[in-house]
């Protein structure tokens, strides 16, 4: 899979469908045909109304749900016909999620949470799983915090912690689902110039579901859904 | 230490119970209660089978051999002639080739002691005093591991040689006698002898201390008029709950009439076992109420854990996982309820043994934890705790994490 720059893609959709109550009265296609491609490395915006199917799509690509017709692969590899065993694999080696509501678990620390991916990963945290979550809660600016419950911190702080979790397996692939969407604004600036930053740093490539057109506008590339369908695939200029 | 050592499943198991603070004490409490009452149940309940068998078997063997009933015949069996048959009166006969039935009974597996008795009526006689008594011949290293005489001996050694007698408190009583006096002892047949008390036994049992006088085989085969042989021959058994069997087998091994306890007190038998019937009853219950404890709180807490799980998925968790979560959290919850309700069990079983006491002060039962009991009943818990969270378990792995998440 190479997109037109000729660099593998991360992820290839070729006539990606999804139907909701397949079988029943109610039947309800909600994407009609996806076709798209994701560089490695690249920074990307998805972008549309309410209910034009960005999140299912972030849904399908995060493999937590298949496409009811059409080829999808992720790394490189084709997920037809997977098993969920192999589907699970697939997206605890290759991609970290971020989700709207930071979705921590409550019961376990900051730092646990961060080292979370690694101990369903080794099965039990390691000395090397454990500094790579300090290190990373050090670049997300809550070192002072780590011993903390997830419930004892703030909305911003836990969307960091989020972040630092999503990293911490060095995925290739990094999905976030409105990270800023229950944020302020000058939190929501400050969570999203992490995940650039990380971008940058570690190659991760990024799809970021979002309303906000001035945080889109700050992407490699908007990809827009309207109604199910592609509307726009907008290469942004790199900012300054 | 800041890393977590434990492996994924328990370390999220421990985790979630500990977030559930109220739902997992409760039960706990569930768990350990329903332990506690099956073990201090089972426990009462063979401690006190076993006092009352001890009370029964403690001056019975568990199988006693006797010769053959002699019946009468007919001559002839001509089918037009009606005879009323009049049932025979039985003498006292010896088992024929009692040496060898011995022999054969001490082969038998479960058995643990044989003893040939010379059992007969007799009159114990001193002064104008008579008393109806039952002589026993024995050899007393072996009559010992039949009824454990040692327990009971009052006064001297149970041991006789020669003209010594042993009897019961009670005839001592009533023939005013004590250990160094001489009773005369006549047999139904006429042949007497003078005896010397050497012991007086209490066998617990009024009746028996009046009754029993037990002798050398020998003089007691003189005086019976049974020389060389012996009337019965008594078995102990390894377990009491074999004895019919090992009866079965020597009725068919040796052709002599052979009876175990079992036979001899079927009411008791049928008693102790509707005793362990309800306890079963009682035990399946509990584990049942148990198990529907379990469930119910692990089926809530699989709802209320729902956005943990999708997450949990998100990462990587594969729903196999997932479910083994949920397994280890019952499994823990009924290893650590079956632990604390060991220890409560224990704890009653020290409070009631001192509140119920015998009319002479003793404890009805040993305030003994049986070790087979308490890790029977750990087992059963553990068991249970992973069987009740089977359901909420699959549920759990069956759960879309979009769903989940979303929820």
């Amino acid at each position: 899979m190479t997109d037109a720059a000729g660099k593998p893609g991360i992820i290839s959709m070729r006539g990606l469908r999804k139907s909701y109550g397949v079988g029943t009265p109610v039947e309800t296609e909600v994407l009609h045909g996806i076709d798209a491609d994701l560089a490695e490395g690249e920074f990307c915006a998805l972008i549309g109304p309410s209910g034009s199917g960005k999140s299912t799509l972030l849904n399908l690509v995060g493999l937590l749900e298949p496409p009811t017709a059409g080829e999808l692969s992720v790394a490189g590899q084709s997920t037809t016909g997977l098993n969920e065993q192999a589907l699970t694999v697939l997206r605890g080696r290759h991609i970290g999620f971020v989700f709207q509501f930071h979705h921590l678990l409550p019961a376990f620390t900051a730092l646990e949470n961060v080292m979370m991916p690694a101990i369903i990963a080794h099965g039990v945290a390691t000395a090397q799983d454990e500094a790579v979550a300090h290190d990373l809660l050090a670049r997300v600016g809550l070192s002072s915090h780590e011993y903390k419950k997830a419930g004892q911190l703030s909305g911003g702080q836990q969307q960091r912690v989020a972040i630092a979790r999503a990293l911490s397996l060095s995925p290739r692939l990094i999905l976030a689902d409105e990270p800023t969407g229950n944020l302020d604004t000058h939190t929501a600036d400050d969570i999203f110039a992490l995940l650039r930053e990380f971008n940058r740093e570690r190659g991760s490539a990024c799809l970021i579901v979002t309303h906000d057109p001035r945080l889109a506008a700050r992407c490699d590339r908007r990809i827009e859904l309207v109604d199910g369908r592609l509307a726009a695939s907008t290469s942004v200029a790199e900012p300054a | 230490m800041a890393r977590p050592r434990l492996p994924f499943e328990f370390l999220v198991a421990l985790r979630f119970l500990r977030e559930g603070r109220m739902q997992t004490a409760l039960i706990l409490l569930g768990v350990t209660g329903g332990v506690a009452v099956i073990v201090f149940l089972s426990q009462l309940i063979a401690q006190l089978q076993s006092t009352i068998i001890d009370r029964v078997l403690g001056s019975q063997a568990h199988v006693v051999v006797r010769p053959l009933e002699e019946v009468n015949l007919r001559a002839r069996t001509d089918p037009a002639s009606t005879a009323v048959i009049e049932p025979r009166a039985q003498r006292l006969r010896s088992i024929d080739q009692w040496e060898a039935i011995v022999k054969l009974a001490e082969e038998q597996p479960g058995v643990v002691a044989v003893s040939p008795v010379v059992s007969g009526p007799a009159f114990a006689l001193r002064g104008r005093a008579s008393k109806s008594v039952a002589l026993l011949g024995i050899e007393p290293d072996r009559y010992r591991r039949i009824v454990k005489m040692d327990t009971y001996m009052v006064r001297g050694k149970f041991q006789v040689e020669g003209t010594n007698a042993i009897i019961g408190t009670e005839l001592a009583k009533d023939l005013g006698v004590t250990v160094g006096d001489k009773v005369f002892l006549r047999a139904a047949g006429g042949r007497d002898e003078l005896l010397q008390v050497t012991g007086l036994f209490d066998i617990g049992n009024k009746d028996l201390n009046r009754r029993w006088v037990f002798t050398t085989m020998k003089l007691a085969q003189s005086l019976l008029d049974l020389p060389g042989g012996v009337s019965n021959i008594d078995i102990t058994v390894t377990d009491i709950f074999d004895a019919s069997e090992v009866a079965a087998r020597l009725q068919a091994g040796s052709g002599m009439t052979v009876d175990s306890w079992m036979t001899t007190n079927s009411q008791l038998l049928a008693a102790l076992r509707n005793q362990s019937v309800s306890n079963n009853l009682i035990r399946s219950f509990v584990i049942i109420i148990v198990a529907l404890g379990i469930s119910s709180v692990l089926v809530v807490s699989v709802v209320q854990k729902q956005k943990e799980i999708g997450i949990l998925r998100a990462m990587g968790t594969s729903s196999n996982r997932i479910m083994g979560v949920f397994l280890l959290q019952g499994a823990l919850v009924g290893f650590v309820g079956a632990l604390s309700g060991v220890g409560l069990a224990w704890a009653l079983l020290q409070i009631f043994s001192t509140i119920y006491r015998t009319g002479d002060g003793a404890p009805i039962f040993e305030p003994q934890l049986d070790t087979g009991i308490a890790l029977s009943a750990a087992g059963i818990a553990l068991a249970v705790g992973v069987l009740a969270a089977l359901i909420p378990a699959r549920r759990a792995a069956k759960m879309d994490p979009v769903q989940a998440i979303r929820a």
